[in-house]
């Protein structure tokens, strides 16, 4: 299942993307800065999750020229949003040769009952997921890079949380399972039977496990990182800060050196306001992101 | 024996697996005290401008630089662009002990990344083993020019993708997302033979 060249290069890409950030930006101004701050990776989109979640609206792929001069303007990967289920806009992100897709449920779903057939296109697809279930269910739809949904726009990391120990949680209780409740976990999950079986044998997701949503801090990199991501995803943290480039450089170091707590103190020196942030618990159930996508 | 991994940010930990594999004991290299514990050093693929910037902020780049001078260095796609003379598209700072030019994202984007088999060359076969090798291109630069004492390894028609400069190896592809294990097997050889020579090359 994970043997074909094409999934292989998919997540190999991936692989090259670990220990690293990836950063949100919206212009190629944005972009830049992210690269000379040492971003792995950037993701464009038309408006940061913060913005969507005040501005409301339809919230779609980014504009095609702003993906172009980012492209242009950058040699680190460029990865794009598009609506859950919305094949076509991942048709053109394909056409356009953007290095990643992301079916992203920061952007207003397309369907509300089937995700893209991410087996079906050639570039890699990343999907949210809130635990494993839903991470097998993506990977099972093609999915070549996983990462944890969180409370995107949020600035508040309790959810990045509880998603990253949910799937560790049932990532460990998979590999002391036996085989008759292998099925059930694959019955309760709603995940392929084979792919269960597959996990429970080596105690870990079949692609790369990133962390997203609501990290806002070098401290909260660390955080992630410490509970099992493999990279992060930094999305309104940056550019919602008060400096962006000396706090996209402090996230950066602080992912390298996650464990390091004299090199996590220098990361978290003189950085200016922090993005303000909502709590979560205090949002109605209404205007969380993470529940879109089934 | 203990290889360093540069683990800044990269596939290090595939590397890592590959090197215990053969024997070896991979050691995850953050700080610069700790290039003097290894005897050889892998860098990663990986992005070069992370590995780059995290190199020079973390004071990093003159341990390097000294320690390529005596010991061996196996550096695959980012770490390859890392070890060349000189990189362009867009030209940027590179450590200078193999060389070569080197172009980076030279195949296109990550939709044109690719598998592709490759016949090695009579003297790689001869110092490993004979048989076609699965090479993974992610991304992956080109090497555009080799100077007069770099020899080809491998190629993949006209463009080498292995290549070898005294103790160093500069690959262009990821050895350590395959089951072949040869380049690996080379490297250490490298680091055998590096220690045998005492160090002096």
């Amino acid at each position: 299942m994970f043997l074909t060249d094409e999934f292989r290069l998919k997540v190999g890409l991936a692989e090259q993307l670990k220990g690293g950030v990836i950063m949100d930006v919206t212009d190629a101004r944005q972009a830049q800065i992210a690269q000379q701050a040492g971003a792995v990776a950037v993701m464009a989109l038309e408006r940061v999750p913060a913005d969507i979640r005040k501005e409301g609206g339809v919230a779609r792929m980014a504009s095609i020229q702003k993906m172009r001069q980012i492209m242009e303007t950058v040699s680190i990967p460029v990865m794009a949003k598009a609506r859950i289920g919305h094949f076509a806009e991942a048709m053109v992100l394909q056409a356009l040769k953007v290095d990643y897709i992301d079916e992203s449920e920061v952007l207003t779903p397309a369907d509300e009952a089937h995700h893209i057939d991410k087996h079906a296109f050639k570039a890699p697809f990343v999907c949210g997921a809130r635990n494993l279930g839903e991470a097998l269910r993506r990977i099972a739809e093609g999915a070549a890079m996983i990462r944890t949904k969180g409370e995107a726009g949020s600035g508040d990391i309790v959810e990045a949380v509880r998603h990253m120990r949910a799937i560790q949680r049932q990532l460990r209780q998979l590999t002391v399972a036996s085989r008759d409740e292998i099925a059930g976990h694959a019955k309760d999950m709603q995940a392929p039977l084979e792919l269960v079986q597959w996990v429970a044998k080596e105690g870990r997701l079949p692609v790369p496990n990133f962390s997203a949503g609501g990290i806002a801090t070098p401290a909260d990199a660390s955080l992630v990182m410490s509970l099992g991501a493999e990279a992060v995803f930094v999305g309104s943290g940056i550019f919602k800060s008060e400096d962006p480039e000396r706090r996209a450089a402090a996230i950066v170091k602080a992912t390298t050196f996650f464990s390091d707590p004299e090199k996590l103190l220098e990361a978290c020196e003189d950085l200016g306001k922090p993005m303000p942030g909502l709590d979560v618990a205090k949002l109605d159930e209404s205007e969380l992101l993470q529940t879109r996508g089934w | 024996m203990r290889i360093g991994v540069l683990a800044l940010q990269g596939d290090f930990a595939a590397h890592a697996a590959r090197l215990s594999r053969l024997g070896a004991e991979p050691v995850e290299v953050r700080y610069a005290r700790q290039l003097k514990e290894v005897e050889g050093l892998v860098l990663p693929g990986g992005e070069s401008t992370t590995n780059l910037i995290l190199l020079e902020s973390e004071g990093l780049w003159d341990a390097l630089q000294r320690f390529a001078r005596t010991r061996p260095v196996l550096g695959t796609c980012a770490g390859a662009i890392l070890l060349a003379r000189k990189v362009s598209n867009p030209s940027q700072p590179s450590l200078g002990a193999v060389d070569i030019t080197i172009e980076r994202n030279a195949y296109g984007r990550q939709v044109d990344s690719s598998i592709r088999w490759v016949d090695p060359e009579p003297e790689f076969a001869a110092r490993t083993a004979t048989g076609p090798l699965e090479a993974v291109f992610i991304r992956a630069p080109i090497i555009r020019a080799t100077g007069p004492d770099v020899d080809v390894l491998l190629r993949d028609g006209a463009d080498p993708i292995l290549v070898e400069q005294g103790p160093h190896l500069a690959a262009t592809f990821h050895a350590e997302l395959t089951g072949d294990t040869r380049l690996h097997e080379l490297f250490l050889e490298k680091v055998r033979s590096n220690r045998a020579a005492g160090g002096d090359c």
